[in-house]
């Protein structure tokens, strides 16, 4: 492509006729994290220690010391984070080639059924009534699960019973086929997890990071804003920070949408 | 039991009082100079011939006696310093006689000085004794009120005393105060305003306790002969004695050292109670005063309220009793309390009273009492002095 | 008799707060033999080893035979109130503004004559209970109780300057995520405290008991997340000048030693919630319960610990855990030290293994929640400052004032 291309490009950002969406949750002590059994090892919790804000600590300088895990708030999980990609080629995040983190995505939209139930599962007959609206889902391109989870909050997001979480995801067929049948990027929830909420009871357990793991695919998850997406159309700049064997990042997801795409 | 040595060829005299104030700016170097200035003054001496020092005060810390040689430029050979309040005098005096008698010293000035600044008593509470730091200070009171009221107290319950028993002494001494020029309390006093008086302690009242101010008491101890050639009018001393920590085993202090030496001062004096002519106590309260007329045989134990409302306590009754108003009347200032009966006992005795005059004046029974370091007073001494034409 | 005390207004927000005044609190090297013993509610003694005379004050010789023998042991406290007296005026600052104050004299049926503090139905010439307390400033003090109890005695004024009784006050109790905390927001809302704030973290995580912390009277829960600085600063910022007494039930327990817990997430964690928590509480508490020491009836009175008895002395099966708990302790006494000034007592409860689940393959004896949570509220009616719960807590302590070393090896063995 011509210089003018790609400058065309940032100047169709800077006057808007390029839309920047933000799908990234802020990093906050109270967002929630994945829970495991307690006798597991835990994701730290965000957390900010503050260093010197303009005192005697500092005069003249505000700032702050951080904590958190690789898989906290809005983040990006690599193939190395699950079993079955821990020996794909280039798959930490200091590894995976920079042009990953600039891809297309395709939103698919089951925010109404997991309005009704909160285990809902995505099948293959859905993604397939999506591909007769919108088409063909592209190679290489995210797919993204709207289901408007970002819109609870608190208890409501997590929304763990004593039998689990209740959240919705993908069914094992369905990630076997985007990876296979479709050779899709990754796969982006809103929720914690791009795995359902019960999903330790499918088989295989946790089937999107089993299986795009395992094919060397990438993750995102607790995103917001997807309801802002077109179907189609939308590119999305995920880059993770560049973490010595790095299994995953928190990380401000930008989805780019040509204006008249734009929903809200 | 060795038999005491009398005190023969031993001459007090030259009784100097500074006048008190009740906040003073001097600190107690300077009261303690006045002092020994009016003594050498009076004396017709000068310093270098002050061959004897002693010294009693709360406040002159961080010096003792030794730093006040240098202070006040004398060089004695025989120094000592008496750190026993009330007591101060008494021993002192003791300790004075013995050096003069045996030519160790031939001028000694004895002298009890304090400076009164308004945190002084505060200040000396705290740090007045490891027993009252550990024991006393954190109940309460922040001062002895507390603990002598617990021996008024109990000394009521145990013998029917009453406190209009203790305000007679109190108002006799004021009667006494009001002619001497030194007191610094100048009111009379009736027993209705003793009785009404605002509470301290229960049952302690406001005037059972010394105003605290700032002064100096001194007087001098050398040969007779010596004291005959400066024409210094003279005390002699009849005998004396002394007892600490006495009777550690009573529960609470009704008694004090007196109880086991007092036969030993009447007889080295060779007299009875009956020719004693007027008696100074060491009234920090008026309860000590009593306790003292019972201790020092002039009734029995139990007995000195009836013995008080038997008598007329003011220099013209009955039983002169701290003639000059007592610390109650004149102020405490520090451990010049422990003088101030005892200087004025040398006044009535040469015929140089400031005020009310004891008549016939010949023998003195002088008594010291103090430090309060826990629930009770340890230092006790008392003293018999005679004029020297007696 | 002692008057009931009467429920406080709410403070009037127009009047200044009194500042804390503290009774004089040096003490000789020996008396603090008394403070020792006060610390843990004991009535204690110096007790010659040669006569047997029981000595008091305390000092460094027998009176009556001059043995320098003079170890401290617990002795009789009954005796015969001699004479009392009400002080009404004092020179010093703190007395002075609590006026009228009842001393005594009480004569020890064990000998000694002892200056006193009274309880208010204690009678002259009657006998009487002694018992050592921690005055404001942290020192031991005596104080005669009634030879029995009398209706409303922890209401007296003297007794309750002396102590951390959670009548009337507000309590925070720092998570009541977990079985303890549950059990001492019940525990200190049967004590009469005026409000038992509750802290809670994580709000979207449910677990049990839950509904049963909601509904206990005078609960209020309040979101506080000890691993979190700003979550403790916030909370602090609304209600800290309405907290009397703290009590921190934030925990974290797990198995393993220095080598067996591979990795240091754990500790992180236990690090971060414990001794960090700890050092959250103290600085955005710490400065008002300190203004407040002398606040009216409710007053803030108390900062207390739960801390393993490990802390005292490593228990290697638990050995990182204990390591925590240690550095715990020691903050705690530094806090002790910081919070002084304004008269709060840091309170520290020791316990061994505890009835819940992090401990569920320790054999017994083991703690309930509900009796360690019964152990803090009387600890606090008592102002006491050390508190050993459980047989496996005192035998530890009982041990350790013995031979330091043989526990070391007892408990790594």
């Amino acid at each position: 492509m011509d210089p003018q291309g790609l400058l065309g490009f940032a100047t169709a950002v800077a006057n808007g006729s390029i839309t920047v969406i933000d799908l990234s949750h802020t990093l906050t002590p109270d967002f929630p994290t994945i829970v495991l059994p307690p006798e597991l090892g835990q994701c730290a919790p965000f957390r900010m220690e503050e260093v010197s804000r303009y005192d005697d600590r500092g005069p003249a300088w505000y700032w702050n010391n951080l904590s958190m895990g690789e898989h906290t708030g809005t983040h990006f999980d690599a193939p190395i984070h699950w079993v079955s990609g821990k020996d794909v080629p280039n798959n930490s995040v200091d590894t995976i080639p920079v042009s990953a983190f600039i891809a297309p995505a395709c939103v698919i939209d089951i925010s109404s059924q997991a309005a009704g139930n909160p285990d809902y599962e995505l099948t293959v007959a859905d993604i397939e009534a999506w591909e007769r609206r919108h088409g063909r889902i592209p190679a290489r391109n995210w797919v993204l699960l709207r289901t408007d989870w970002s819109k609870r909050v608190g208890r409501d997001y997590v929304n763990m019973a004593d039998d689990g979480q209740h959240s919705p995801g993908p069914c094992p067929e369905a990630v076997r086929w985007l990876v296979d049948q479709r050779d899709v990027h990754g796969f982006g929830t809103e929720t914690i997890g791009t795995d359902s909420g019960q999903a330790n009871h499918f088989n295989p357990p946790y089937p999107a990071h089993y299986y795009m793991h395992g094919k060397g695919r990438y993750g995102l998850q607790c995103l917001t804003n997807l309801d802002l997406l077109p179907p189609t159309g939308a590119v999305i700049v995920a880059a993770p920070l560049k973490i010595r064997k790095g299994s995953g990042s928190p990380l401000r997801v930008l989805a780019l949408v040509p204006r008249r795409e734009a929903t809200a | 039991m060795v038999a005491r040595a009398p005190y023969d060829g031993v001459a007090v005299a030259v009784p100097v009082t500074v006048p008190y104030r009740r906040y003073s700016t001097n600190t107690a170097h300077w009261w303690i100079g006045r002092a020994v200035h009016d003594v050498v003054a009076r004396a017709g001496l000068r310093p270098t011939d002050i061959d004897g020092f002693s010294v009693s005060s709360f406040t002159a810390g961080p010096d003792t006696a030794i730093g006040l040689t240098q202070h006040l430029g004398l060089t004695p050979r025989w120094l000592d310093h008496v750190p026993l309040g009330g007591a101060s005098g008494v021993v002192a005096l003791r300790r004075a006689a013995r050096a003069v008698q045996c030519g160790d010293a031939e001028f000694v000035i004895c002298v009890a000085g304090d400076t009164n600044h308004v945190d002084s008593f505060r200040n000396m509470l705290t740090t007045f004794s490891r027993f009252a730091q550990d024991a006393v200070y954190p109940y309460g009171s922040g001062g002895p009120n507390a603990g002598f009221a617990l021996i008024t107290r109990h000394y009521m319950k145990r013998y029917g005393a009453t406190r209009e028993d203790f305000g007679r002494i109190c108002v006799a001494q004021r009667t006494n105060a009001l002619s001497f020029p030194h007191a610094l309390m100048k009111k009379p006093l009736s027993l209705g305003e003793y009785l009404s008086a605002r509470a301290i302690s229960d049952p302690i009242h406001l005037y059972d306790c010394v105003m605290p101010c700032a002064g100096a008491e001194a007087f001098l101890v050398c040969r007779q002969d010596a004291a005959r050639s400066l024409h210094l009018p003279a005390a002699r001393i009849l005998g004396t004695i002394e007892r600490h920590n006495a009777f550690p085993d009573d529960p609470i202090q009704f008694r004090g050292g007196w109880v086991m030496d007092i036969g030993e001062l009447y007889a080295m004096a060779g007299i009875a109670p009956g020719a004693v002519d007027f008696l100074q106590t060491y009234d920090d309260y008026p309860v000590i005063c009593m306790m003292q007329i019972e201790d020092l045989g002039f009734c029995r134990k139990g007995e000195g309220a009836e013995f008080i409302r038997a008598h007329t306590l003011t220099a013209d009754g009955s039983f002169p009793h701290n003639v000059s108003g007592g610390q109650l009347s004149v102020g405490q200032a520090g451990a010049a309390g422990g003088y101030l009966g005892l200087v004025e006992a040398l006044r009535q005795l040469t015929g140089t009273a400031l005020g009310a005059k004891v008549a016939e004046a010949r023998i003195g029974l002088v008594s010291g009492f103090g430090m309060i370091t826990y629930d009770r007073g340890l230092a006790s001494g008392a003293v018999l002095l005679a004029g020297m034409d007696a | 008799m002692t008057e009931p005390l009467v429920r406080p207004k709410r403070k009037n927000p127009l009047s200044k707060t009194r500042a804390p005044l503290l009774p004089q609190g040096s003490r000789s090297r020996t008396a603090l033999g008394l403070t020792a013993a006060a610390a843990e509610g004991r009535f204690a003694l110096q007790v010659c080893t040669d006569c047997r005379a029981a000595i008091y004050p305390p000092r460094d010789a027998c009176p009556r035979c001059l043995s320098p023998r003079i170890p401290f042991e617990e002795v009789a406290n009954g005796g015969t109130l001699l004479a009392e007296t009400t002080i009404r005026t004092s020179i010093d600052v703190y007395f002075r503004e609590r006026m009228p104050w009842r001393v005594g004299v009480v004569a020890l049926d064990c000998g000694p004559s002892i200056v006193t503090h009274l309880h208010g139905d204690a009678r002259e010439g009657e006998r009487v209970r002694m018992a050592f307390k921690l005055d404001r400033s942290g020192q031991a003090v005596a104080i005669a109780l009634p030879e029995r109890d009398t209706p409303n005695m922890s209401d007296d004024p003297e007794w309750r300057e002396l102590t951390c009784d959670p009548k009337f006050r507000r309590v925070l109790i720092t998570d009541g995520r977990n079985a303890v905390g549950q059990a001492m927001a019940k525990a200190l809302s049967d004590a009469q405290a005026g409000i038992v704030f509750v802290g809670l973290a994580d709000p979207w995580k449910p677990f049990p008991g839950e509904q049963a912390l909601r509904r206990i009277e005078r609960v209020e829960i309040v979101p506080l997340d000890m691993t979190d600085s700003v979550s403790v600063d916030d909370v602090a910022g609304e209600i800290g000048a309405r907290v009397d007494i703290l009590i921190n039930t934030a925990e974290h327990v797990r198995a393993g030693g220095m080598i067996e817990r591979k990795g240091l997430t754990v500790a992180r964690e236990e690090i971060d919630i414990r001794y960090l928590g700890l050092m959250r509480l103290a600085q955005a508490f710490g400065p008002t319960l300190r203004a407040r020491g002398a606040d009216g009836i409710n007053s803030a009175a108390a900062f207390v610990n739960l801390l393993s008895v490990y802390a005292l002395m490593n228990w290697p099966a638990y050995g990182a855990f204990s390591a925590t708990e240690a550095a715990c302790l020691s903050a705690a006494q530094s806090l002790r030290a910081e919070l002084r000034p304004g008269g709060v007592k840091v309170m520290n409860v020791f316990f061994g293994p505890l009835e819940t689940e992090w401990y569920q393959t320790v054999p017994p004896p083991k703690v309930a929640p509900a009796a360690l949570a019964a152990a803090t509220v009387d600890a606090l009616r008592r102002g006491l400052e050390d508190v050993f719960v459980g047989d496996v807590a005192q035998d530890i302590r009982t041990r350790l004032a013995v031979n330091p070393k043989a526990v070391e090896r007892e408990l790594g063995s």
